[in-house]
């Protein structure tokens, strides 16, 4: 990309080489800022959420979304039992009873580091940015294959419009390129939310597991699982009895369908060699010339 | 629609001398006259057929104005494949394969017997892939974003739904191409016919390598929903085993064809169809036990190999012992036996039960299996609309096939003319 610009600079700075050596520092900065070399994430410290739901009404109101009651009443009926994003919810925080008591878990779309979604979409409609980001674009087709190929279920499908989209967490894509943090994050009062770098917030997990013995399950998810995630989440027990799965295991969801890719090309090209090699050795299909009354022909029947 | 009149015609006339109708000039006024119904249309087949049609075009208007949800379909955030392209789709490719198993042994091969199938096994996969075209503009959700896939706004090239959709249109063209014999033949056209000749082997290949792609890709499309499909029916290998249980789908299909031809088109079919026609059952018999007894053989291995029997004992369990021993295995051995026998029923009830098979297998992979442990009520079942339009959707292929079968030379023998153009 950064190439790309640069030529076109070059290309375009015909006015001079000074014009050209003058532009081309300044536009990879300004390139630098939203495309860095590291994942951006959020550290999600489930036994610091006291399940305020703010973060969900901070997310409705940036994305021009319903905006969720969030007074006590209400929240004593939504957490009655646990919810799943919904086209205009991308954001749901749950509570769980767990062996340690009531812990609340904000969920959303995970931002894989190498995304199922991603990699099922025939037209880039979900794109996955440098900085970590997946976002949607209306190129979208609708297949609703990133759906099935989701290993968190997070796309959602607006089933009833006759003009649908995809609708999920963009990691708050537009506020990331304005330098602002995430909604949800800035808006956290008990800093369950932490956003930076993906390595810091890792760093930060692994120091808060390490600093406080038995606090925590000695297990960040989202560091391996599905070969990684933007979304990191502390917990104070094990991932199952918060509402996370535990057989989605380490492996890229892209890898499942690699196979198959991969072996596009060969189907492609062998499966024809060997079928005229058979033909030929066969020597019973059609035979292959006879050009000379044939042409004859077509030169007669085109009158 | 077995044993129904469709459209009675009493004598085909073949004309000896090609009319040399020409695409652009007088095509028109040729298909015009060809268009009238041959035979008495108020068929209760026809009638039947009409109604579920008009009311599936309403249902098609609405969903363009009201989207995809309810009541026209009952898709939901977690179960994202409905009838339409779950179904629909995965059990049309699989029945189309004949238009590749059959070239393969006729034009790859050389075996001149099964010829007269030819056109009927090509004809078929030719409508299926329009028709699944046309099922998947209906049920994306942004189909005016289609062409998207094809002009390049955004080529997911690494996407299997890419592929599928690019073998889709490909498979139309080729299919068209492989099919231009009946179609030059039925306007008279001696140059087209004579061209289509040239290509025929050329087209046989590339529609061969089009439907291996097809029938793994429509596999591949499942296996990023690891976790959401249960073991017994998700496996990384679902590429290889959908492209094997296809091969038996498409040719226990030209057998219920046959069957059914034998009745409705009997008019149509010559001499040498009926002569050869026992010997080919026989033959497709025999192939279908073999693939049968192979793919019964692989799922186990599969099986055994992702450590999926540890789940056997349990409903799921069940279902896919029924699936896979009543399914594949009885009538695998049905056909082998009837084959040795020679027995001409039980070859089609094996058909039949295979037919059968594939759809449970399509169906169960996409629904029963697909999130099977969510609370019923959150489940995934086909609302009335989606059977209805489907069953349209199948009706307008049947129409399509009766009328190209009662104006090309599909069953029945090409005219004199064009014999010479065929140089095998
Ligand atoms: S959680 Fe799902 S939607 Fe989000 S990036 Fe991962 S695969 Fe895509
Ligand atoms: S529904 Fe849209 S975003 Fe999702 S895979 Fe299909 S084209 Fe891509």
């Amino acid at each position: 990309m950064d190439r790309r610009t640069f030529l076109k600079i070059i290309g375009t700075g015909v006015a001079g080489a000074t014009t050209g050596s003058l532009l081309m520092p300044v536009q990879s900065l300004a390139g630098e800022s939203t495309k860095t070399k590291e994942f951006y994430g959020i550290l999600v410290d489930t036994t610091r959420c006291i399940g305020c739901r703010r973060c969900e009404q901070a997310c409705a109101e940036v994305n021009g979304l319903p905006v969720p009651d969030i007074s006590e009443a209400a929240n004593k009926q939504v957490f009655a039992s646990p919810r799943r994003t919904t086209v205009t919810e991308y954001t749901v925080t749950n509570r769980y009873e767990t062996e340690k008591g009531t812990i609340f878990v904000p969920q959303r779309c995970m931002h894989c580091n190498q995304p199922g979604c991603v990699a099922s979409c025939p037209v880039k409609a979900l794109e996955k940015k440098r900085a970590g980001h997946v976002i949607w674009h209306s190129n979208c087709i609708g297949c609703r294959l990133c759906m099935v190929s989701c290993p968190f279920d997070m796309p959602k499908f607006e089933y009833g419009r006759a003009v649908s989209n995809i609708q999920k967490c963009n990691l708050c894509w537009d506020r990331y390129k304005q330098g602002v943090l995430p909604a949800c994050v800035e808006v956290c009062p008990t800093q369950a939310l932490m956003a930076g770098t993906r390595r810091l917030v890792l760093e930060e997990g692994n120091r808060r597991i390490a600093a406080n013995p038995g606090q925590y399950v000695d297990h960040i998810f989202g560091e391996y699982e599905v070969g990684g995630a933007s979304h990191l989440y502390l917990s104070a027990v094990p991932f199952d009895q918060i509402g996370f799965r535990k057989d989605l295991g380490t492996i890229p969801y892209p890898e499942y369908s690699a196979g198959y890719l991969r072996a596009v090309p060969f189907i492609a090209t062998l499966t024809p060699l060997f079928l005229l090699a058979v033909n030929a050795a066969l020597k019973k299909g059609i035979e292959k010339s006879e050009p000379k009354t044939e042409e004859k022909h077509s030169g007669t029947g085109k009158h | 629609m077995a044993g129904e009149k469709l459209e009675t015609v009493a004598v085909v006339e073949q004309p000896d001398k090609p009319a040399e109708i020409q695409i652009g000039r007088d095509f028109w006024p040729f298909f015009r006259k060809e268009s009238k119904p041959k035979g008495n249309p108020a068929t209760a087949f026809n009638l039947l057929s009409g109604v579920v049609v008009a009311f599936s075009i309403l249902a098609i208007v609405y969903r363009l104005f009201a989207g995809l949800g309810s009541p026209v379909t009952n898709l939901s955030q977690l179960s994202p494949l409905g009838l339409w392209i779950g179904f629909y789709i995965m059990c049309g490719v699989a029945f189309a394969a004949g238009g590749a198993v059959v070239p393969f042994i006729v034009n790859v091969l050389g075996v001149k017997k099964y010829r007269p199938f030819l056109r009927v096994a090509v004809l078929n996969n030719l409508l299926t892939s329009f028709f699944c075209l046309v099922v998947i503009v209906l049920s994306f959700g942004r189909w005016w974003n289609i062409p998207n896939v094809f002009i390049g706004n955004g080529f997911g090239a690494n996407s299997v739904m890419f592929i599928v959709l690019w073998v889709f249109l490909l498979t139309i063209v080729t299919a068209a191409l492989q099919f231009r014999p009946a179609f030059a033949e039925w306007i008279g056209n001696t140059t087209s016919r004579k061209r289509a000749a040239t290509v025929a082997l050329g087209a046989t290949v590339f529609g061969i390598t089009l439907s291996v792609l097809q029938q793994t890709g429509v596999g591949a499309l499942l296996t990023m929903a690891k976790g959401k499909i249960h073991p017994l029916w998700y496996s990384e290998m679902l590429p290889v085993l959908f492209f094997v249980s296809s091969i038996y789908a498409g040719i226990s299909l030209l057998i219920m064809v046959d069957a059914i031809s034998e009745k409705v088109f009997s008019y149509q079919i010559d001499e040498e169809y009926r002569n050869s026609r026992f010997d080919v059952m026989m033959g497709f018999a025999k192939i279908c036990g073999g693939v049968m007894f192979g793919f019964f053989a692989l799922s186990l291995i599969v099986a055994q190999f992702e450590g999926d029997f540890a789940f056997v004992n349990s409903e799921m369990g069940y279902w896919w012992l029924l699936e896979i021993i009543g399914f594949v295995a009885i009538p695998g051995l049905m056909f082998a036996h009837g084959a040795q026998k020679k027995n001409m029923l039980t070859i089609q009830t094996a058909a039949v039960i295979a037919m059968v098979g594939i759809l449970m297998n399509r169906y169960n992979s996409v629904f029963l299996a697909y999130n099977w442990d969510l609370p019923f009520a959150e489940r995934y079942f086909p609302s009335a609309l989606e059977w209805i339009v489907t069953l349209a959707v199948v009706f307008v292929q049947i129409w399509a096939f009766r009328w190209i079968v009662n104006r090309m030379p599909v069953m029945r023998k090409s005219p004199q003319w064009a014999e010479k153009f065929d140089r095998d």
